[in-house]
């Protein structure tokens, strides 16, 4: 039967209430509805007291996870979209980041972060927010891009005992499908070769993988490149050794991400690489980003915002020719 | 109260001294109020979140002196390791929480710890507290944490100092209610009202609030009415507060009617507040000789990660 990354997402919940009497979930319309993406659905009947619906109010929801935490229980917040939690900013940033290394109490708390766009969620149900959350000290971000990492990396991020901010991708929910949820785990501060090549690596993460594999598969028919994709699946902590190794063998570097193109992951991507490995590049190595615009409604728009396998291929070929 | 005052001055002076760095934030003024909470709280049991001028509760809530001493004066001993200074200190796991500079912000997170402890089976005759400023509740993180506190109906008790001025803006520029107290109802929590310089009333009024929240009556707010009687730190001089408001009822010292109020009881004598000031100033002395003996941390051997599992650390 298959599963999909939503799926991954509830059912790694519910093990982790079922396993864990300190995890419980916060978050809006979470309970008897479960869920706006339906990723708690079914969870408050079979964990009364610990599926808990919160007010529209996302800063009170991540200072109640932070004082959850401090008194030794390890809350996953559910913020409907990602782009909601400028609202919890504050609290994420300052109070949860900041906590371990002030005080030396370290809090478990996972907030889970619906992101990216699909058609027509228009500029504030698209947003990708890992790059702005690496920035700060003290939170740990991860991009699962299959429906395994989405089930283990939520395990992995809910009984980790710092703050992680697990960005899932909302285009991915239910047309990514497995066979189950479990198989190819990897630890967080792991990256993954998912297509392997020896003319140019992509580095990415989240939806990009899938969008860069297809960009991959066009230009093995179209001239038989091989491009390797790497999927950093943690944006903090990054794999850096992964990404310098698969430079090593390729020599050319393509950074690319779905998030606003100032700064972000894909610069710190191509910074590193720059630094420790300029002698192994053979091209200046290139980024690719959504457009520096708020992610327009219309799907015509939003298909042309974002990176896509027609985009990705083209910045691929002028790569491959340099 | 006495403590407070002795070891805010000695603080005072060491920041004008130049030993101090960062600021020195005083509670002066604010001590019959943040005593009354403190004192009526249990270490081990309650949660509290102090703000700036909350040394008086901090202290009545049993914090260290030397926790104190060694935070200002940056020790590597000290609870924060001079990783955070000043007022920013706390020791969480024993209730104490380490305020950050948001303000507001504190509000949710004590509610936090009362739905942890709900869950744990552990809230039955537990209180969460916290005090903010008047300038605070014009934040969103004070609204949306009052209103989740009020939801979830927990035992907390939330005080506003309102002494006039947030850092040098009046009340006037500040909110247009008549009074703070009045938006109690509109979250659905008990209000009370009390004067802040009036040491009897505050014991009593903020007491009677601490007890409410414990035996289940849900959250209660406290407006206390008072003038800081200080800068907002040692830095302002403070030469916006009008003269006339000096001068009023507010201007009053909070530690003065203490003592005029106990005496007047016949709960204390001249020379036991002699000697409960000799022995303060001892102590005080005392905390800042070995704070300033201590070594400062060595960024040498400094952790240079704010995550606490190695293997989550950027390498």
């Amino acid at each position: 039967m298959a599963v999909t990354y939503i799926d991954a997402i509830r059912e790694a919940q519910y093990e982790l209430l079922r396993d864990n009497p300190d995890v419980f979930l916060y978050g809006q319309d979470i309970g008897k509805f479960g869920g706006a993406f339906k990723a708690t659905k079914g969870l408050q009947e079979e964990f009364p007291g610990r599926v808990i619906d919160a007010p529209i109010s996302e800063d009170a929801m991540i200072g109640m996870a932070v004082g959850a935490a401090i008194e030794g229980m390890k809350p996953i917040v559910e913020m409907q979209f990602a782009d909601f939690s400028s609202v919890a900013f504050n609290q994420i940033v300052n109070q949860a980041a900041t906590h371990w290394f002030r005080t030396g109490v370290s809090i478990p708390m996972t907030v889970r972060l619906p992101s990216g766009g699909t058609a027509g969620s228009g500029p504030f149900h698209s947003q990708s927010m890992e790059g702005i959350y690496a920035q700060y000290p003290g939170l740990v971000v991860v991009t699962p891009a299959t429906v395994h990492d989405a089930y283990h990396m939520l395990k992995q991020s809910a009984l980790a005992a710092d703050p992680v901010m697990y960005c899932e991708h909302k285009l991915l929910y239910r047309w990514l499908k497995a066979d189950c949820y479990k198989g190819d785990e990897l630890p967080i501060g792991t990256a993954r070769i998912t297509r392997s090549g020896k003319h140019a690596t992509v580095v990415t993460y989240s939806a990009m993988v899938h969008e860069a594999v297809k960009a991959a598969e066009i230009l093995q028919k179209e001239g038989g490149w091989e491009i390797e994709v790497v999927d950093l699946r943690s944006i903090k902590p990054i794999d850096t050794n992964t990404v310098l190794a698969s430079v090593a063998r390729t020599g050319r570097l393509l950074a690319l991400g779905e998030s606003f193109p100032w700064g972000g992951v894909s610069a710190e991507v191509i910074s590193r690489v720059v630094a420790d490995g300029f002698h192994l590049l053979d091209a200046p190595p290139m980024r690719l980003n959504a457009k520096d615009t708020p992610v327009p409604y219309s799907p015509k728009l939003w298909a042309a915002h974002r990176p896509t396998p027609e985009s990705i291929c083209i910045a691929l070929r002028n790569l491959l020719a340099y | 109260m006495l403590r407070s005052r002795t070891l805010e001055a000695k603080l005072s002076s060491l920041y004008k001294a130049g030993q101090i760095v960062g600021g020195v934030y005083l509670g002066k003024g604010q001590e019959a109020v943040s005593a009354s909470l403190g004192a009526n709280l249990i270490k081990g049991k309650d949660v509290f979140a102090p703000l700036i001028r909350d040394q008086a509760g901090r202290t009545a809530f049993g914090e260290d002196l030397l926790d104190v001493t060694r935070t200002y004066l940056g020790s590597a001993n000290g609870p924060m390791k001079g990783r955070d200074g000043n007022i920013h200190r706390g020791r969480p796991k024993e209730g104490h929480l380490a305020m950050i500079s948001h303000l507001g912000a504190a509000v949710s997170v004590v509610g936090g710890t009362l739905m942890a402890k709900r869950m744990k089976g552990e809230l039955e005759g537990a209180v969460g507290a916290t005090c903010i400023g008047d300038g605070a509740t014009s934040t969103g993180a004070f609204h949306e944490g009052l209103n989740f506190i009020a939801v979830e109906k927990l035992p907390m008790v939330v005080i506003i100092a309102n002494n006039q001025f947030a850092y040098s803006t009046p009340n006037t520029n500040q909110f247009a209610c008549e009074n703070l107290i009045d938006r109690a109802v509109g979250y659905g929590m008990q209000g009370h009202s009390v004067n802040g310089t009036d040491f009897m009333e505050c014991a009593s009024t903020i007491g009677d609030a601490v007890q409410r929240a414990r035996a289940g009556e849900g959250p209660q707010l406290i407006e206390a009415k008072l003038l800081r009687l200080s800068g907002h730190g040692e830095h302002d001089d403070a030469s916006y507060v009008p003269e006339e408001l000096r001068e009023g009822s507010y201007g009053k010292d909070c530690l003065e009617v203490a003592a005029t109020q106990l005496l007047e009881a016949g709960w204390i004598k001249e020379e036991e507040i002699r000697e409960l000031k000799e022995r303060a100033s001892e102590e005080v002395q005392e905390a800042v000789a070995i704070a300033q003996k201590e070594p400062k941390p060595n960024p040498f051997t400094e952790i240079w990660s704010a995550i606490s599992t190695p293997e989550l650390r950027e390498l």
